[in-house]
């Protein structure tokens, strides 16, 4: 399959494809890792007149933890599984990208094009959406901080300006007393979810829940917050009852609806038993478990 | 668009279109056919290729993105007549059959046994779940990566023999 004609610029500086990408008048996309992008192109699903390529501006692949944790936008799923910070302080992070899609796309597929694309299936919506992280991007207007409940408008779509680039992920620091995972069911390696649920905890000095944070895959026009579900954990302790009653609203939250990876009301209850077990094992790491 | 890159150590140049994907350009401009064409939907692996070392799906790359980088296919593992102890491990344990996903899997076999030079089977699972073999011979494969692991280290070992005599 070949993508219909498109005209290729790969600038070296971020502020350079900014100002080609703010210049196009809505006839650009940028390029990162290509793999929702490239395919879209074969199928004539997109047919961008200019591709800004990000790939060559250096500086927007990293992980680091000052104050906050800060992912650049180009930093690859691959690096992310790798990175010693990710998987022994961000554990629900490092679940979040050895899932998605297999262990090649995942050498260029980047977590700034994974939220970009905002596809309902794609995996670190949920995610972050549980740790209350926030996207930086950046246009011609300067740089804007925006909160991950006011990112995800609708499937494919964010509210991203036209001429924004997204640069970097924010987490809050990982806290002691806290934990999270993402526990995903898929057909089979490579495949997008059938549900994948995120849960992260903080739990105070009595072992309460202080905050929770539920996050839920494709189970509706965006990744959805499962609000009821954090509300039935909040100031309770993290006890089965607890899960249970959480994992309840969840599934009731959730807006699956029928295709080729099931019925909905099967897809509810696959969120009732991830979400129970995606928090229990919230609950064993934040309490010092793996 | 004049794209340059080193493919198996030698230094190529081709005018491409900008949509021209990169897979295309190995097996047609550069005729390297050794690099496959499966599902041309970035599912089955059959085109992998090494992007400067890493294991990429090359119809999901566009060509001008490997300007100025190194690439590594199928037809660069044999060096002056010697096999590449992957290839020499897939013919020792029967790692194909039709042979169609054979390039692509031993790339990423390189690759992973590079940065991890005495992989776990489940270690060797996980680094081939994003290459499809359709007469399902992965049990060969396995056994042929390790192979290739085992004769690798061997040869690592007689090259160092003061270090592999205290490890
Ligand atoms: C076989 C296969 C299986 C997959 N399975 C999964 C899966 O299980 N889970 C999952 O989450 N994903 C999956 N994916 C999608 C894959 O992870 C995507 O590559 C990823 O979501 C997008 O990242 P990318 O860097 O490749 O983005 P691109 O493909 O480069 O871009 C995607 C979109 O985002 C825009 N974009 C990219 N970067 C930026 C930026 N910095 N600022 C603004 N806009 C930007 C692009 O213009 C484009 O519209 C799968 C893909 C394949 C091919
Ligand atoms: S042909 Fe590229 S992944 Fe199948
Ligand atoms: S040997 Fe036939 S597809 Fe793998």
């Amino acid at each position: 399959m070949i993508p219909a004609a498109f005209e290729y610029e790969a600038p070296t500086e971020l502020a350079e494809a900014i100002d080609r990408l703010a210049r196009s008048g809505g006839e650009a996309k940028v390029l990162a890792g290509g793999q929702s992008l490239i395919p879209l192109m074969k199928f004539r699903l997109a047919q961008p007149a200019r591709i800004i390529d990000l790939n060559r501006i250096s500086g927007l692949a990293y992980v680091r933890e000052n104050g906050d944790l800060r992912i650049g936008a180009l930093t690859r799923e691959s690096d992310l599984e790798e990175s010693a910070v990710i998987r022994d302080r961000y554990a629900i992070v490092a679940d979040t990208a050895a899932v998605i899609a297999d262990p090649i796309v995942r050498n260029l597929a980047t977590v700034g094009g994974n939220v970009a694309h905002a596809d309902p299936a794609n995996d670190h919506p949920a995610t972050l959406l549980a740790l209350r992280a926030s996207v930086v991007a950046r246009g011609p207007r300067g740089e804007r901080v925006i909160p991950i409940d006011d990112f995800f408008v609708d499937t494919f779509t964010t509210s991203l300006a036209p001429d924004e680039i997204v640069t970097e992920i924010r987490i809050p620091r990982a806290q002691a007393q806290s934990g999270g995972a993402y526990i995903k069911l898929e057909r089979k390696v490579g495949d997008f979810a059938i549900v994948g649920v995120a849960a992260h905890l903080q739990l105070d000095g009595k072992g309460s829940v202080a905050t929770a944070g539920i996050g839920l895959t494709n189970v509706g026009p965006t990744a959805i917050r499962a609000r009821h579900a954090e509300e039935a954990l909040r100031g309770r302790a993290p006890d089965d009852r607890a899960i249970a009653a959480a994992a309840e609203a969840a599934a009731a939250e959730s807006q699956p609806v029928a295709d080729l990876r099931g019925p909905a009301e099967y897809k509810r209850d696959v969120v009732r038993v991830l979400t129970t077990r995606a928090l229990r094992r919230a609950v064993a790491r934040a309490k010092g478990g793996k | 668009m004049r794209v340059q890159l080193t493919i198996n150590g030698a230094s190529r140049e081709a005018d491409v279109e900008p949509r021209l994907l990169l897979v295309h350009l190995i097996r047609e401009n550069l005729l390297l056919t050794g690099t496959h064409i499966g599902c041309d939907t970035t599912s089955c692996g059959a085109c992998t290729v090494l992007l400067d070392g890493r294991p990429v799906k090359s119809c999901t790359v566009f060509a001008v993105q490997a300007s100025g980088r190194t690439v590594s296919t199928v037809e660069g593992l044999e060096q002056n007549g010697v096999l590449h102890a992957v290839q020499e491990g897939f013919t020792k344990e029967h790692g194909l059959q039709c042979g169609f996903c054979t390039p692509g899997m031993m790339m990423t076999s390189v690759a992973l046994l590079e940065r991890n030079a005495a992989p776990t089977e489940l270690q060797i699972r996980q680094a081939i779940s994003g290459n499809l073999c359709r007469c399902t011979g992965y049990v060969n494969i396995v056994k042929a990566i390790q192979h290739a692991s085992a004769t690798m280290r061997e040869a690592k070992a007689e090259k160092e023999p003061a270090t592999a005599g205290r490890a």
